[in-house]
């Protein structure tokens, strides 16, 4: 039982739960996507072309063409880097902020705590989205303060978790050990407690990434973050969904799919981290 | 009298990642209607997964492969959920281990008194209530009409155990299984709970099996033992003839590793003559005493958890500190590792003072290095993401600030040779390994920035009887070659004797008595030591008698022949 190993156990996991090995699939797709758009995507994304105009999905165009006759798949392949940047760099500020604040707060505990706290009650206590978009309204409308929004909405999951999770660990005999070792508090917090709640955490920042991607859309959707001609699902959309009523389906079709089943493999994924990482499973 | 259980070749296993686990292999057990038998082992040894079969209380995973269990001649093994149901808690019934864990939280302990009366009767809620009221009489908590409107939270840990009883014996059941009931308990509370289990037991003419890893309690309160091993039963019969005269050499290993009111360490091991106390150099006139606590006080909100407690300690020294749950010992030591601040009083470490240190300042201090501890969990005291190279070299990373390299692998390989952990183990991580192992790494860990004071928060607590002997065998050599200073803190006395030359006796904070421990353990002048002292189960095969288990009623007339040839060959006793 002892000599189980990481990636062992993970398998064993996945074993059991192959919708996890799907979506890790699904999501390494999305990335390798967006890290090599300008190599695998057949057309310029941002170059019109009129007399090609809103065609159906054909041979020379597999998702169609929009109402400038830019080439739908190559702009969605494109839109998958804004989009998955956005995401990925929102997430990792709530993160490593987030992290940070609820660890000292789950450690140190008492006044600062409960300020803390009261903070993070009265942020969720607002409509999320609705901040957001005061957020990118009140900075500009620009794409790092998509970033900051969405990091910053996302701030208060994060500080409650991590203050939890340390919260359960600060009394446990490795913390004492470590200060008759010579550790200071802060290097405790930072150097034993961070590092053991990571597990913990990466399967909130993995479900996090899916709702941060719909939130970065949400706020292109409505007009806000990226404009115009950038290829971005949340445009897209938009965009294309003047030409539903006359039956051109194909606009948003393809980036409404893609932005649904990149949120989906992402939610999928944390639930499988999840058990991979729960102890239980472990005997 | 026919045989209220009978259980013949049981095997048990569990599906488990690994494959197939067999935890038992071909137990078989007999109890007589009203006949107690102790199951004793340590841990793995199948002991409790036997009881859990018995009760059908198996975990999903784990399933009776072979074997029978006769309960009142009907194979319990066969029933299905009905009659289970109608059986456990009416005709058989469990008390477990954590009395507060097995309570429901949220529910007040009449009604969790009366629900189990109700489940098995079809009494009205008065009348189940009033029933309850009874229980908790026959229980002897004090108060009893309070207690039944009370939460577990409100009442201690021996309380809750009482009230545990109480549901257990609710419907009078043939035959009680008791999975190592106090362990947990304080050994004045185990004395008390223990005692009211024989009394009841013998007046209701119920079966009790006993599961303890303790031989003591099983000695002194059972009149059959069965020893188990690795799923096996590997010796049974009358608990004098077992222990006195061991047959298998697991028995005799067992019963050599416990403790017992003359034991030494060396008796413990099985393994050569005792080391006499070499005497320790005196120091040169002047020389400040190691360690010196003057007055020291804390207190944590209202309550006052350490009151005015003075002591020394000399270099090389070893000082015990006993006390039950609450009397203040645990934070003393984390007092003068300075993992905490004191509220009033002062600590001198070789004349200076660190007292005045805050305890978060205290790790840039020099002293840092000279005072280490050994923590009580072994598990729980290793970070998870350290392998034992990495838990060994960190106070040197710290404290030393040695880089790696040749000279850090040497040192930690010299600690972790000290402690008796082979070097091949240092690239595992706690969860690949063993218990006494990880008390290895912590105790490698204490020793790495080569202390001169060692305090020991309770080192064996959590480790099985053979394990804590060879851990006690380690710490005992540490100190003498070593020349370490000990503050050694336990709740187990015998432990305390044999490792301490010095003892305080604490309650509820403040000292009660202090000497030498030869003097403390012999004659003790406060009530309170000797309180203490007549509430340890002493393990003494030697002269073992069958004694009442329980002041004020006389031993039961023995049920089996060769426990009554045995009384008459012992005399009564001295």
């Amino acid at each position: 039982m002892s000599a189980i190993t990481t990636l062992g156990h993970a398998g064993w996991v996945l074993r059991g739960n192959p919708v996890t090995v799907v979506a890790a699939v699904g999501a390494a797709l999305l990335i390798a996507a967006a890290l090599f758009a300008p190599w695998i995507a057949p057309y310029d994304p941002i170059a019109s072309n009129v007399r090609e105009a809103l065609q159906p999905p054909s041979a020379a165009h597999w998702a169609g063409t929009d109402q400038l006759g830019r080439d739908i798949a190559s702009r969605v392949l494109f839109a998958a880097r804004i989009d998955l940047a956005v995401a990925a760099s929102a997430v990792s500020l709530s993160f490593v902020v987030g992290a940070v604040i609820g660890s000292f707060c789950g450690y140190v505990g008492g006044a600062l705590d409960r300020a803390v706290g009261r903070i993070v009650d009265v942020l969720m206590a607002f409509p999320l989205f609705v901040l957001a978009m005061a957020m990118v309204a009140a900075l500009g409308n620009r794409v790092e303060n998509i970033v900051i929004a969405t990091a910053f909405i996302n701030l208060p999951f994060y500080i409650r978790f991590a203050r939890a999770e340390v919260n359960i660990r600060r009394n446990l005999g490795w913390v004492e050990a470590a200060r008759a070792c010579g550790d200071s508090h802060i290097s405790v917090v930072l150097r034993f407690l961070l590092p053991n709640i990571l597990p913990a955490m990466a399967v909130q920042i993995s479900l996090n990434l899916g709702w941060a991607i719909l939130n970065a859309a949400g706020l292109s959707f409505i007009g806000l973050g990226v404009t115009a001609p950038t290829p971005e699902w949340g445009i897209m959309v938009a965009e294309g969904a003047r030409f539903i009523t006359s039956g051109q389906w194909w606009l948003v079709a393809a980036p409404g799919l893609t932005l649904m089943l990149s949120v989906l493999c992402f939610n999928l994924l944390g639930d499988g981290l999840r058990d991979i990482l729960d102890p239980r499973m472990r005997t | 009298m026919g045989k209220l259980l009978e259980i013949e070749d049981l095997h048990v296993s569990f599906s488990t990642r690994g494959g197939i686990v067999e935890a038992v292999r071909g137990v078989s057990l007999a109890l007589d209607a009203g006949a107690t038998l102790g199951v004793v082992g340590e841990s793995g040894s199948g002991k409790s997964v036997t009881s859990y079969a018995v009760m059908r209380l198996l975990d999903r995973a784990g399933r009776i492969t072979a074997g029978s269990i006769r309960f009142c001649g009907q194979d319990v093994t066969r029933l299905d959920h009905r009659d289970l149901r109608a059986l456990g808690g009416g005709a058989m019934s469990m008390i477990f281990q954590n009395p507060r864990a097995a309570l429901n939280p949220i529910r007040m302990v009449g009604l969790q008194i009366a629900d189990a009366i109700r489940a098995h009767t079809d009494l009205g809620a008065s009348a189940a209530r009033s029933r309850a009221l009874e229980l908790l009489h026959a229980v002897q908590i004090r108060d009893p009409e309070r207690r039944l409107d009370a939460f577990p939270h409100e009442l201690s840990g021996g309380m809750c155990q009482r009230v545990m009883i109480a549901m257990a014996i609710a419907c009078e059941p043939a035959l009680l299984i008791a999975d190592e009931p106090t362990t947990g308990l304080d050994v004045t509370t185990q004395k008390t709970v223990m005692d009211l289990l024989a009394r009841l037991t013998t007046e209701r003419g119920m079966g009790m099996i006993l599961v303890t890893h303790d031989l003591g309690l099983a000695t002194q309160y059972c009149r059959q033992v069965a020893v188990m091993e690795q799923g096996r039963v590997v010796e049974q019969g009358p608990a004098a003839m077992v222990f006195r005269g061991p047959c298998h050499p697991y028995t005799r290993r067992l019963v050599a590793a416990s403790p017992t009111r003359t034991s030494t360490v060396a008796d413990l091991v099985g393994g050569g003559a005792p080391v006499p106390a070499t005497r320790r150099p005196r120091p040169p006139a002047g020389t400040p005493m190691l360690l010196e606590v003057q007055g020291l006080t804390k207190r944590f909100g209202e309550t006052t958890a350490v009151d005015e407690v003075s002591f020394t300690l000399e270099a090389g020294e070893s000082l015990g500190l006993v006390g039950e749950s609450g009397s203040g010992k645990s934070t003393i030591s984390r007092l003068i590792c300075r993992l905490i601040d004191q509220s009033g009083g002062d600590i001198l470490f070789e004349g200076e003072s660190i007292g005045g240190l805050p305890a978060r300042e205290f790790h840039r201090a020099p002293q840092r290095r000279a005072i280490q501890i050994v923590f009580q969990d072994p598990h729980d005291s290793l970070n998870p993401r350290f392998s034992a190279f990495d838990a060994i070299a960190h106070p040197l990373r710290r404290l030393e600030g040695m880089r790696d390299g040749p000279a850090l692998r040497d040192r930690v390989a010299a600690c972790a040779e000290r402690s008796g952990l082979p070097l091949e183990l240092l690239g595992r991580f706690p969860h690949q390994l063993s218990g006494g192992q990880k008390a290895r790494v912590g105790i490698a860990r204490a020793i790495a920035t080569r202390p001169r004071l060692l305090v020991l928060d309770e080192p064996t607590a959590a480790l099985d009887v053979s394990v804590q002997a060879v851990i006690l065998k380690l710490l005992d050599d540490l100190r003498r070659e070593d020349g370490l200073a000990y503050l050694f803190v336990s709740h187990d006395l015998n432990v305390v004797r044999m490792m301490c030359e010095r003892t305080i006796v604490l309650q509820q904070g403040r000292i009660v008595e202090a000497g030498p421990s030869r003097e403390i353990f012999t004659a003790p002048k406060r009530s309170y030591t000797r309180e203490l002292l007549a509430a340890i189960p002493h393990f003494t095969p030697d002269l073992m008698m069958p004694t009442a288990p329980f002041p004020g009623i006389a031993a039961e007339p023995m049920m089996h022949p060769q426990g009554a040839v045995l009384h008459r060959s012992l005399g009564p006793p001295p």
